[in-house]
């Protein structure tokens, strides 16, 4: 179906159902209960996660597939979000327009630091686009933001003022991004029981973008231009030997991945239109780094499962409190109760990041394949023990 | 004139001149082998050759163009191909897919953007590289990733590479280095047999005697940068200058 | 005249932290061939070793006196560090106004006990793992070296003053002839050029001239050959990452009266450091020292205010602006050896 294989159709529509039976899938537990933190059903959230997919997806095909790791591409994601906005400042606040020259920018963007970066490879093209990156960080902080020339705001963020020209807006239209008049915020709530469902328009428009990007994702990974690009992280000297020049292919990547990060970066303001500088910094490009390599870089499901991974695990600990743990614990004697809070209270509420570090630690030397390596070996040991089990039977029976 | 003819090429590492004033002329289909004592300029010389190094003086031409200055992969496009001396090929891929790759270097050039179809649409590349495959004997391991097959195999799967490129030329470096004998034999036949079947020429880099003699009508003989001398295979095995060079008796 | 010796001069401070720094990251590179984006949470360790020192000093036991009334009539509680009270108050309190100095006593077996351990716990395994993998698992520890200082000792700058004999500024344009004020300049900024000479020209003597170094130096520059030749070159590089951790650490120290330490400056100069590196040519100390000091100096001058209202900002890209403009004309960098991670 759409020009893949039995595999990737039956992966892509899985990939669907979980993403339009989110509201359903991630809000398990009736509202009120105590179980009801561990919801995940809300819009916010729910936006988080497939904006992430796609960021972390289009990270994929570069570091995925190629191997080269970028330690820059949070810069791409800014420069979404500050031309998206400045879209909406302009024209209106329909996001059709933003999200596309969030894309056209972002493609522009990357195409200029690729070109420089990939004149070097491996741990020179990690620190050059980790330079670019904080250079950009610096310009949108402080440069790019003075009297004479204010294009990012600086520290406020960019944001979309009263005074704003907005030429195309209507007053007939929401006064927040919306698709030709839906508002992304728009809600319908779903109450069945004891239990609440949020259906989000912002949330649906990014999670069938992200579908959309998933499946071109499938295609590119298939294609002979994927295998090309497999290729130059396996032996970049015999490409060159075998007449094919290696820079295009990864610069390509590069812009490619770059404009997925764009897109989400788009998205991003078109949920919340605004757009600040901490969104370029080098951590948050480290967090898709993160994300791709917790799920499993150069597979296809691992970027959306680490993004989802991480934004959850975020959203749960830093709302899990000592009084929580206290709860959770009580069931110990008091003495041990104390203890166990003690010894778990560093790793939540604020302390998600220290959680967050060790993760990647643990996951970078005991599962480089990430979450779907961890998931294959799960099953080829279930699978083995099976076998074994019915091995050791049939090993039994010549014997008697 | 030859098909690859190297002018007056001198090439300096530092205080090292690694070669000077090396003419060569290799004959369009034969096979022209270049021997010489370790640190005699062979590998600095092919490494010229290929683009790899850029020599600081001297021409080097290829079907009457000059490839100085171009870059390993068009003088591959150019029509030289090169065979390592520890097999080079794309490890962590299947045997059909590294089979594939030169196959659609071939067909679509240095780049193209074919982001889209799916590899498996590509139905005339496909074929060529089950072709091949096929021809070098290997179609059963096509699913194999290439990094988990046995020496002799990756080398089978090297020049057949090279091959399914249609070079003009294939340069072969130490073809046989670090092979058991068996396998040296086999390689060996290989080479005849491709040499047989199409018209190509092929220079080979072999510290080998036995595989040089077998295959080599022409050789010419390398020493401290320089070529000694270049002759048919009989007259250089009894040439008195050639066993100076290789056993250090004087002549 | 004055006001280019005077812009030198700032730059020297800073650009003596990027030089200790980009110095460790280059002999851990080297050496180890292990791309360190820990390096800069050693930095961070060393100038909290100054604030534990500090706090440690500053430890105190309460009195009553009752001669003395607080502003509710109740007898006065009194804190007395134990360090007064067994060296007497005069001696006591020099010891606690010189805790930055004597922190870096305290912060060298620290910093070699910890990168001894980051180099046989963690980094050993990573030698044959791509530096992709290198880069990623030192930036998961860099994240938990900092949240765990963060939980002990809280988000905020802590403030960790120098002694105060050296508090103040000298007129050293009037040393060198100047008008009286034209270059006036903290002492304490004297005393961290001078500490940072000293440990760049002591790790340069003991590669150059003890033996240890000298296979250090053989081994950057050919491994695999050093190893042929029987010597453990693995445990000798082991000591070399506890040195590297030792500068990084004592360059944190001496930090601290600068600019209060807090959680996260490791990673503010990590990334402008391993800029320097690149600049200077990775692999090359003098490289990496030349390039710090140079930048350094670069960024004090982009930090004019003529400078920032010509171009504002332009003091916080100005060494991403070189490094970029090096790389793309001589990308191996100032001093950079040829075959060093060419591929």
């Amino acid at each position: 179906m759409l020009g893949l294989d039995k595999k990737d159709t039956s992966l892509l529509i899985i990939v669907a159902i979980l993403t339009l039976l989110a509201p359903f899938i991630l809000n398990p537990f009736p509202t009120g209960s105590a179980m009801a933190q561990f919801n995940a059903g809300y819009p916010d959230l729910m936006q988080r996660f497939v904006i992430f997919g796609i960021f972390a997806i289009g990270f994929n095909i570069l570091f995925g597939l190629t191997g080269y790791l970028s330690f820059g591409h949070a810069a791409f994601l800014g420069v979404g979000s500050y031309s998206a906005v400045w879209m909406f400042k302009l024209l209106s606040y329909n996001v059709i327009p933003a999200i596309a020259l969030s894309v056209v920018v972002a493609a522009l963007f990357s195409l200029l630091i690729g070109y420089v970066s990939l004149r070097r490879s491996g741990i020179y093209f990690s620190i050059l686009t980790l330079a670019f990156a904080q250079m950009s960080f610096a310009l949108a902080y402080s440069v790019l933001s003075n009297p004479k020339f204010n294009l990012t705001n600086g520290e406020t963020g960019l944001q979309v003022y009263a005074d704003d020209p907005q030429i195309f807006h209507r007053d007939s239209l929401p006064d927040m991004p919306h698709l030709f008049g839906l508002s992304m915020r728009s809600t319908y709530k779903l109450d069945i029981g004891a239990w609440s469902f949020d259906f989000n328009a912002g949330y649906y428009l990014c999670a069938v973008i992200m579908m959309v990007m998933f499946y071109l994702a499938i295609r590119i990974f298939r294609s002979p231009f994927g295998m090309m690009l497999r290729a130059v992280k396996s032996n970049q000297q015999r490409m060159n030997y075998t007449g094919l020049n290696p820079r295009p292919y990864t610069l390509a990547a590069f812009v490619i991945s770059g404009m997925y990060a764009g897109l989400a970066g788009g998205l991003m303001a078109a949920m919340d239109p605004l757009a600040g500088a901490e969104r370029m910094q080098w951590t948050a490009s480290g967090e898709v780094v993160l994300m791709t390599i917790l799920g499993g870089a150069g597979t296809l499901i691992g970027p959306v499962l680490g993004a989802g991974f991480i934004k959850y695990f975020e959203n749960i600990f830093s709302k899990i409190n000592d009084n929580i743990l206290h709860q959770w614990f009580s069931f110990l004697p008091d003495g041990i109760e104390d203890f166990m809070v003690f010894i778990v209270h560093p790793f939540i509420g604020k302390g998600w990041h220290l959680t967050l570090g060790i993760l990647f630690m643990l996951v970078v030397i005991f599962l480089p394949g990430g979450l779907v390596e961890g998931g294959q070996r799960l099953g080829k040991w279930i699978r083995n023990r099976g076998k074994g089990a019915t091995d050791a039977k049939t090993k039994q029976e010549p014997a008697e | 004139m030859g098909i690859l003819e190297v002018k007056n090429v001198g090439k300096r590492f530092g205080g090292l001149q690694a070669l000077s004033d090396v003419n060569l002329s290799v004959a369009e289909n034969t096979v022209h082998a270049i021997i010489g004592p370790n640190g005699a300029g062979k590998s600095t010389l092919l490494n010229c050759l290929v683009g790899k190094l850029i020599p600081d003086s001297g021409s080097v031409m290829f079907d009457g163009q000059s490839v100085l200055g171009r870059a390993p992969y068009e003088i591959n496009q150019m029509g030289i191909s090169r065979v390592f001396q520890t097999p080079e090929i794309f490890g962590d891929l299947t045997v059909l897919e590294n089979m594939m790759i030169p196959c659609f270097a071939k067909r679509d050039g240095a780049f193209e953007l074919n982001a889209l179809p799916s590899v498996s649409s590509q139905k005339d590349v496909m074929d060529r590289a089950m072709h091949m495959l096929e021809e070098m004997r290997m179609a059963d391991k096509r699913n194999m990733h290439a990094a988990a097959m046995s020496r002799g195999d990756k080398r089978r799967l090297e020049i057949g590479m090279c091959l399914s490129q249609e070079p003009r030329l294939l340069l072969l470096d130490e073809p046989t280095a670090g092979m058991a004998r068996a396998d040296t034999n086999n390689t060996i036949d290989l080479l005849k047999q491709i040499k047989q079947e199409r018209d190509i020429t092929i220079a080979i880099i072999e510290h080998d005697m036995h595989v040089v003699f077998s295959l080599a009508e022409r050789i010419t003989v390398l020493a401290q940068g320089t070529p000694l001398v270049e002759d048919t295979p009989e007259n250089i095995k009894g040439h008195p200058k050639v066993r100076e060079a290789y056993l250090g008796e004087s002549a | 005249m004055d006001a280019i010796i005077l812009q030198i001069l700032n730059g020297l401070d800073k650009g003596s932290a990027y030089a200790l720094i980009a110095l460790g990251l280059t002999l851990i590179f080297g050496t180890l061939g292990v791309v360190n984006f820990a390096h800069g949470a050693l930095f961070m360790i060393g100038a909290f070793c100054a604030v534990t020192v500090q706090r440690l000093l500053n430890l105190s036991f309460q009195t009553v006196d009752e001669t003395q009334k607080d502003f509710l009539g109740n007898p006065l509680k009194v804190d007395t560090p134990y360090v007064e009270a067994w060296f007497g108050p005069e001696v006591g309190a020099t010891i606690i106004d010189w805790s930055v100095p004597l922190a870096v006593v305290f912060a060298i077996p620290i910093m070699l006990a910890v990168g001894y351990a980051m180099e046989r716990g963690l980094i050993k395994h990573f030698y044959k793992r791509p530096h992709a993998d290198q880069i990623l698992v030192t930036f998961g520890l860099a994240i938990v070296l900092q949240e765990i200082i963060k939980y002990f000792f809280g988000a905020n700058p802590i403030q960790t003053p120098e002694p105060s004999a050296l508090k103040g500024s000298l007129d050293i344009g009037l040393m060198l002839g100047f008008d009286p004020n034209a270059i006036i300049y903290p002492i304490w900024r004297l005393v961290y050029f001078a500490f940072a000479a000293v440990i760049i020209g002591g790790v340069f003597a003991f590669l150059q001239f003890t033996t240890f170094g000298m296979v250090v130096r053989a081994g950057m520059a050919d491994r695999e050959t050093v190893g042929l030749l029987g010597i453990n070159i693995d445990k000798r590089f082991t000591i070399m990452f506890g040195i590297a951790a030792g500068v990084a650490g004592l360059a944190g120290v001496m930090y601290g009266p600068l600019n209060p330490p807090n959680y996260h400056m490791g990673m503010d100069f990590l990334v402008l450091s391993f800029v320097v590196v690149v600049v200077g040519g990775m692999g090359s100390l003098p490289g990496a020292v030349a390039a710090g000091f140079l930048l350094g100096v670069l960024e004090s001058f982009a930090s004019t205010t003529w400078a920032t209202t010509t171009i504002p900002g332009i003091n916080q890209i100005i060494i991403y602006l070189v490094a970029i403009i090096i790389l793309l004309t001589r990308p191996r960098g100032l001093m950079g050896r040829k075959g060093v991670m060419e591929e």
